[in-house]
């Protein structure tokens, strides 16, 4: 059986429900960062799905493009994480209520 | 295996994994510049940052105790998500399936040339964004962890 782009869709709609899942269940904040990553990878699946679907390189750059921005995400994300973790001495996300939310 | 594990450890680990794996997928749809950057900045730098991280911060197990397994909330969120994607996939398996097209020109697909001559022509002005946002981050991450001075 060809792996037709069904297949691929799926597979991304399962990455992204495990992401959300993780962000909604856990409580620590590195594994919530880790899920964050996780969607984002999907989302890139997704794009070079359709880029070769459609045969142009635009996907592979929008790819590009976001994997950049997640890398500067995660660089400010671990950086709150440490200075979190210095202020509370914990990584539970329940713990930052700040802003009474 | 990212979301079950305790250990952020081995949670990061799966990841790798996971990135891998994505990064094989993206080699079948012949992005190989793609899966090459995949596995250099995911696989490499961003894991490394985690794991760098779980070091820096020396967490003892007993901190860990707090993100305790409420077994049935996971399982009400676990049925839904399983709900929402096998209704997905039914939807989308019902149909009739679309098939890759042939490739025109196989040895040129997705290759550092083509994507480049993509990135440096048409998204010029978005690729210099990024920079200048990379930028941003870089000095607002030193900002935030070096806290404040006391």
């Amino acid at each position: 059986m060809e792996i037709a782009v069904s297949h691929y869709v799926v597979l991304a709609c399962v990455l992204f429900a495990i992401g959300v899942y993780g962000v909604i269940t856990r409580k620590n904040i590195l594994i919530v960062l880790m899920c964050l990553e996780l969607m984002l990878n999907s989302c890139n699946l997704l794009f070079v799905v359709f880029s070769r679907l459609y045969e142009g390189a635009t996907g592979h750059v929008f790819v590009l493009m976001s994997v950049t921005v997640a890398a500067a995400e995660v660089a400010v994300g671990l950086a709150f994480v440490v200075s979190i973790y210095r202020q509370k001495e914990s990584l539970d996300i329940d713990l930052l209520k700040l802003l009474r939310g | 295996m990212v979301v079950s594990h305790k250990n952020p450890v081995s949670s990061a680990v799966s990841l790798v994994l996971t990135l891998f794996s994505t990064a094989v997928l993206f080699v079948l749809l012949h992005a190989h510049f793609i899966a090459a950057i995949q596995i250099l900045i995911y696989a490499g730098a961003i894991m490394v940052l985690f794991l760098f991280t779980v070091m820096f911060l020396n967490i003892r197990d007993s901190e860990l105790r707090f993100d305790s397994m409420n077994i049935p909330k996971r399982m009400t969120f676990l049925f839904l998500f399983i709900a929402v994607v096998g209704f997905l996939a039914s939807k989308l398996f019902s149909s009739s399936p679309v098939v890759f097209p042939k490739l025109e020109d196989p040895g040129n697909f997705g290759t550092v040339a083509e994507v480049g001559r993509s990135l440096f022509s048409d998204y010029l002005l978005a690729f210099e964004l990024t920079s200048v946002l990379v930028v941003i981050a870089m000095v607002g991450v030193l900002v935030i962890a070096k806290g404040r001075e006391s």
